[in-house]
Parts: structure tokens; C-alpha cells; sequence
């Protein structure tokens, strides 16, 4: 293996970026705030294992690889791969191709009364002040070099917002997909969300990427829930088999509002998803789930940090994973209860299944407490398949490979039960249940057996 | 040549033989009961018939309507009829019972030729072994044993065993745990699974279960070998004497 390259040394990733034309345009604050972000990720450089939150996810090969500005792709629907991503026929879609938002290739006719869903650069033509102090609030820059490069340098992006005590039953489904050019190509995605006042809404994100050269879709999103809000969030992260997806959220939770997450990863080279949470409201609730299941040399990395700000918040985290072939699985999940956040409710499970003997899981929770009067729990459990589940199945004439189906569906059922929209559910059942097939059926070799 | 014959068994969990030199033959429309006191190695007898991997046989045989049982695996082996009642049945979160039943009794079905059962065939076939049992539709909708009280888990058992109808069964420990009212309903079920075509090895510590299913052949398993093998009077005297008297007069 080389050395992980040092941010002192000249890398590809970085002279890539020296040829990266700036962001140009936009209002005075921008500017500064971009000089800014780029002055930091220049400082930082690509982490290398020795910073302690990126100690099991080695960036050394995306390091090495030259990526080039992803272009922005004009024309048609072609653009949007058929069979990837969630199926959601009742929903309404937005596209983003290579980190631009596509109007054009959107349901914005029929987006429902209450939502509004802009373009980034488009809003920013028409109220150049209206987002200083809102854009980045979120997503802190110390010690996020990949925020501050999506800060430095991103394009376009998404703004959604949500009118207070508007009920949205139609589901928004933002449908971002990557596209490389002739060579490895970069982008960084944007999505701003603001739900009003006792409103309530779904977004569904379908993150896909086509074949060929790699991607690299570095995300930032920020999610603000104003009081009695209930926003439900949830995320598939389908990425081609040599494609980097590297996501930085923050979502601040106002007074008895609810904030409900799903994020299932089933494809990348490496994808990780780093999520800074705050129960800034009291009473506020979230529900912080995902799931993975990969193979080959996937490595999939959920990093969380649940920030308890004010007093009976509560907070659920609840991943299952599932890891074959060489891949890797990384979750570092910390509940951090602050001084004033008394009666405190937090819950975090992670549990792996490891299903070939070159499958590699590691698992770091923490709980970090400064009140007295709190309720915290965590657990992590990895291990292979149930032998007396899988005899059992077996005892009944069931094949050693339709037991080992059964038994991993049902692994990861168990937390897409908790989506509580029914369609969204059953998509991402059908995405667990066509994987598992797919991998029963040898694709790509990407299981050495169970 | 009798349906299942085994030979000189010598089997061992993690190096310890635990059976050590099995002879027993059990022939179609037999019922046989295995007793013998605990830690005899009647359990590992039933496990290694169905094809546990946790098991090594060191040496012998074990043929099954002709064929080598040893050369098969576990789901070959239930495929080709054989069937084990769990003494302790295994939950299974998340895979729900109907289903988990659905997928066995096809895949027993498709190796006999018959044809596959959709969902709604195999509910309306499903229903009448429900009542032989006294099981509702609705245990059926729940994840295998998960939440089953004790009789449950053994009714849902033997309602396995009526659904894919076997050739061979091993019924392991099938009556402990049950009242007296939950022993009637598993032994009627039982009695009604008796056939000429069927043979049944019921593996039990106690005579009890044996005065509602009456045994053709009984047999006292000790120290992992059949030490007395006898009619249905054995198991009396074994209720009345205990093991003790019976192993001594062995």
C-alpha cells in the first residue's frame, strides 16, 4: 500500500483542483466566504488516518486520483439512468445532474402548494443577500475539509422550502446523478432545507452515478426544522462500484419538532456520510437510522455526531450492516448531551453482519455527557449469520442460499420497517430484495459466498 | 432393507464422542420412542439424522430409503423427507412464519414434482393443519417463534411436520414444557400423522407422551449406545423402576 499522501505534498486531487476555474459571480459575501473555504481545505489537505475521525477511512486512493471539474451536461432525459435509484412513481421529482439542478427534467408543475424548490444559483440571481448567514451555518469548517471544498467550490445546489403548517403528503424525490466526462470527475452538490412552523414533508434522495470513469460527488446538505415541524428524510446512496461519495450534513431540530432518517448505501468505492445533528429545540425528537450493504472493495463509512442542545430531547440511531467480499464498514456514532439538555433521551445500535471472511466492520460509539439527569444507551454487535437460524431454515428443505437470503433480508428489514412512509418503505425493500438476488446470483463476484 | 439403518455410530461434538457405536433400524409405519436419561445423547442422535454441521461422525453409517444420509446436507436431506421437531425451535426475527413456511413446503414439493403453492393456495392448504393443531392465522403472521409461548413453539412444530409431510421424523423432546391439555392436542396431532408410508422416532425423557402416542419399539439409549430395546411394556417399566434398575437389568 503507498503512504496516505500528506497535505504538504503535491497529490493529484490537489493540482486538480489547481486547474479547477473558480466559482466565479454571485454577491460580495460569497465570494469572501468561498476565498475563505478554499483557504482552509488548502490548509487541511485530503485527511490522512492520523486525524482521529478519519482513523479507519483511508482516503489514499482518492487522493491519488485526478479529478477533473465535472461538466455541466445539458440535454435530454437520457441523462437520468433507467432502474437506478428509489422507485417512486407518486412522488414528485427533482434532478440534479453533476451537482446543477435541472429544472427542466423536474416536476416543478406539479410541485404541491406550501413547497418551494429552487435552484441555488437561481435564487442567489434574484435575492443575492437573502441566504448570508444561512448558507454554511450548519456545516462548520474546522476539521470538515471536504465541507469547506464543497463551500470553495460548489456550482449549484438545491433550495427547498417548506411554508409553515403546510402538510406535504407528496413525496419530494431529488434524483442527483453523476456523470463523468472522459476523465475522473468532481462535484459538490448543495441542498439547503427549511421546514416552517408546524409543517410537515418527505424528501427522498437517490444519489446514483454512471459507470466508466469514477465520480466523485462531494455533498454538503443543511436541514432546519422551525418549531412543531416533522420532516421525514430519506437517502439511497447507489453509486457505481468505483465511484467516491463523500456526504457532510447538518440539521438543527427546533422546540417538539421531528426529524425522520433513513440512508441505505448499496454502491461506491467509498462513500461516507458524516452527519452533525443538533436538538437545539426542547422536546425536539430525531430518529437517525441507515443501512448498508455492500461487497467487493466498498467501503462505506457512517459518521454521526447527535448533539443534545436543549432539555427532553430525544434521539434514535438505529444501522444494521451488511458486508461481503472485501468491504468495509466504518460507524463512529457520538451522543454528545451538553450542560443543559436535562432529561435527555439517547438510543444508538449499530450491528454487522459479516458475510465473507474478508469483510472488515469497525465500530466506535460514544457517549459524551455533561447533565446529570439524562437516559443513554448504545450498543454494537458484529457477527456472522445465525447457525441455528440458518440449520433451521436448512432442517426445512430450504437451500443454504435461499436461508442466507432470507436471514439477511430480514437483517435489514428490521430498520427499513421504521421509514414511516409506506411507499418509501417499499422501495427500499425492493432495492434490499434485488440487491440480495443479484448478489445470490454471483454479480460481479461481489460475494465470496456466506 | 428397513427405511432408515444405522450402523456402529460413533459421533463427537468439539473432539468428545458422544455417541459411541449406534445400531437401531427403523422401518415405514413404525413408531419408535428413544429414551434414556439426560446427557444419553438422544438429542445428538436426532441432530446428526437431520444433518446438524455441528456434529462429526467419526465413523459408521447411516443410509436412509438407500442412500448414503452422510453424503447430503441438511436441506437435501429435509427435501428427500426427513424432518426434525426441535426440542428448542429457533426464532427468527424478522422472517415471518407463513412465509417461512411457504418457501419450505415449496421446496419439499418441487423435489417430490409436485407443483410450487402461491401464496393464496398455500394459505387455504395451510388453514386445515391449522385447526388439527389449534394454531390461529394469526401466530402464522408473526416472525418464526418469535413471542411463541412454550406449547406454541411445539403445536407450531408438529404443524411443520404435518405441512411437509415426511417419510422419517424425529420428534426431539417434543412433550416437555406441555401441560397436560397442550400434550393432547401435540399427540393428536402426532396419532394423525401416523401412516403406513411414515415412520416416526419419538426422543423423549419421559413415559408420559407414550400413553397418548403408543410406541411399536422402544429403545433405552445410555452413555451414547442403545443398551435395551424392547415393546411398549419397556417404557412402563422404565416409569415404574427408573433408569437406574433398567441399566443395571441392561
Amino acid at each position: 500500500m503507498p503512504m496516505a499522501a500528506s497535505a504538504t505534498e503535491p497529490m493529484p486531487f490537489l493540482k486538480g483542483l489547481e486547474a479547477a476555474p473558480a466559482a466565479g459571480g454571485g454577491p460580495a459575501w460569497l465570494a469572501a466566504a468561498r476565498a475563505e473555504a478554499l483557504a482552509r481545505f488548502r490548509e487541511a489537505g485530503v485527511p490522512t488516518p492520523k486525524v482521529e475521525s478519519w482513523k479507519y477511512t483511508n482516503l489514499a486512493r482518492l487522493a491519488r486520483t485526478a479529478f477533473a471539474p465535472a461538466l455541466a451536461i445539458d440535454g435530454g432525459a437520457q441523462a437520468i439512468p433507467a432502474g437506478r435509484g428509489l422507485a417512486l412513481p407518486g412522488a414528485a421529482r427533482l434532478v440534479s445532474v453533476n451537482g446543477r439542478f435541472r429544472p427542466d427534467l423536474s416536476d416543478l408543475a406539479t410541485l404541491p402548494a406550501g413547497v418551494e424548490v429552487e435552484g441555488l444559483a437561481a435564487h442567489l440571481a434574484h435575492a443575492p443577500e437573502g441566504l448570508a448567514g444561512e448558507l454554511g451555518r450548519l456545516v462548520g469548517l474546522a476539521g470538515r475539509p471536504f465541507a469547506a471544498l464543497n463551500a470553495a467550490l460548489w456550482q449549484d445546489g438545491l433550495v427547498l422550502r417548506v411554508a409553515p403548517g403546510a402538510t406535504i403528503e407528496t413525496p419530494l424525490h431529488l434524483i442527483s446523478i453523476g456523470v463523468a466526462g472522459g476523465e475522473p470527475s468532481l462535484f459538490h452538490p448543495r441542498l439547503l432545507v427549511r421546514v416552517g412552523k408546524g409543517a410537515s414533508a418527505t424528501l427522498v434522495e437517490s444519489h446514483v452515478s454512471l459507470g466508466g470513469e469514477p465520480c466523485f460527488a462531494n455533498e454538503v446538505s443543511e436541514v432546519t426544522l422551525a418549531e412543531g415541524a416533522v420532516f421525514h428524510h430519506y437517502r439511497l446512496i447507489d453509486e457505481a462500484p468505483e465511484s467516491y461519495h463523500i456526504g457532510t450534513s447538518g440539521m438543527s431540530i427546533g422546540r417538539d419538532a421531528h426529524y425522520d432518517s433513513f440512508a441505505f448505501t448499496v454502491g461506491g468505492r467509498l462513500v461516507r456520510s458524516e452527519v452533525h445533528l443538533r436538538l437545539d429545540g426542547p422536546g425536539s425528537d430525531a430518529h437517525v437510522n441507515g443501512a448498508y450493504l455492500v461487497g467487493g472493495e466498498s467501503h462505506v463509512d457512517n459518521t454521526g455526531l447527535i448533539e443534545h442542545v436543549a432539555p427532553h430531547a430525544s434521539s434514535r440511531q438505529t444501522f444494521k450492516g451488511v458486508l461481503f467480499g472485501r468491504a468495509r464498514g466504518v460507524f463512529q456514532g457520538k451522543i454528545l448531551v451538553r450542560r443543559d439538555a436535562q432529561k435527555t433521551d439517547g438510543y444508538q445500535l449499530h450491528q454487522a453482519l459479516l458475510l465473507s471472511p474478508g469483510a472488515e466492520v469497525d465500530a466506535k460509539p460514544e457517549l459524551e455527557i455533561y447533565a446529570d439527569d439524562v437516559k443513554c444507551s448504545h450498543g454494537a454487535t458484529t457477527g456472522a449469520l445465525d447457525a441455528d437460524a440458518l440449520f433451521y431454515l436448512m432442517s426445512r428443505g430450504i437451500a443454504e442460499a435461499e436461508a442466507w437470503r432470507m436471514l439477511t433480508e430480514a437483517f435489514v428489514k428490521e430498520v427499513i420497517e421504521e421509514v414511516k412512509i409506506d411507499s418509501v418503505a417499499e422501495a427500499f425493500r425492493d432495492v434490499l430484495v434485488g440487491r440480495l438476488a443479484a448478489i445470490e446470483a454471483g454479480d460481479g463476484g461481489r460475494r465470496e459466498g456466506p | 432393507m428397513a427405511l432408515l439403518e444405522i450402523r456402529s455410530l460413533h459421533v463427537a461434538v468439539e473432539g468428545r464422542e458422544i455417541l459411541k457405536g449406534i445400531d437401531l433400524d427403523v422401518d415405514k409405519g413404525e413408531v419408535h420412542a428413544i429414551m434414556g436419561p439426560n446427557g444419553s445423547g438422544k438429542s445428538t442422535l436426532s441432530y446428526v439424522v437431520a444433518g446438524h454441521p455441528g456434529y462429526e461422525v467419526t465413523s459408521g453409517s447411516i443410509r436412509y430409503s438407500g442412500t448414503d444420509l452422510l453424503e447430503i446436507e441438511a436441506d437435501e436431506r429435509a427435501r428427500k423427507g426427513i424432518f426434525l421437531a426441535f426440542q428448542y425451535p429457533v426464532e427468527i426475527p424478522g422472517v415471518t412464519s407463513s412465509t417461512f413456511l411457504r418457501h419450505a413446503v415449496n421446496a419439499v414439493r418441487k423435489e417430490r414434482g409436485a407443483p410450487e403453492l402461491d401464496p393464496i393456495e398455500f394459505v387455504r392448504f395451510m388453514r386445515e393443519k391449522l385447526k388439527l393443531l389449534n394454531i390461529t392465522e394469526e401466530l402464522m403472521k408473526r416472525p418464526v417463534n418469535v413471542g411463541f409461548s412454550g406449547g406454541e413453539k411445539k403445536r407450531n412444530e408438529v404443524l411443520q411436520m404435518a405441512l411437509l409431510e415426511p417419510r422419517l421424523a424425529f420428534l426431539d423432546e417434543t412433550d416437555s414444557g406441555l401441560d397436560i391439555d397442550a400434550l393432547r392436542v401435540v399427540a393428536d396431532g402426532v396419532n394423525a400423522l401416523r401412516s403406513p408410508e411414515r415412520a416416526m422416532v419419538l426422543v423423549t425423557h419421559y413415559q408420559r407422551m407414550l400413553n397418548y402416542v403408543v410406541p411399536d419399539r422402544v429403545h433405552v439409549l445410555a452413555h451414547g449406545k442403545i443398551v435395551r430395546s424392547g415393546g411398549k411394556e419397556l417404557a412402563l417399566e422404565l416409569e415404574e423402576k427408573g433408569y437406574a434398575d433398567a441399566l443395571a437389568a441392561a
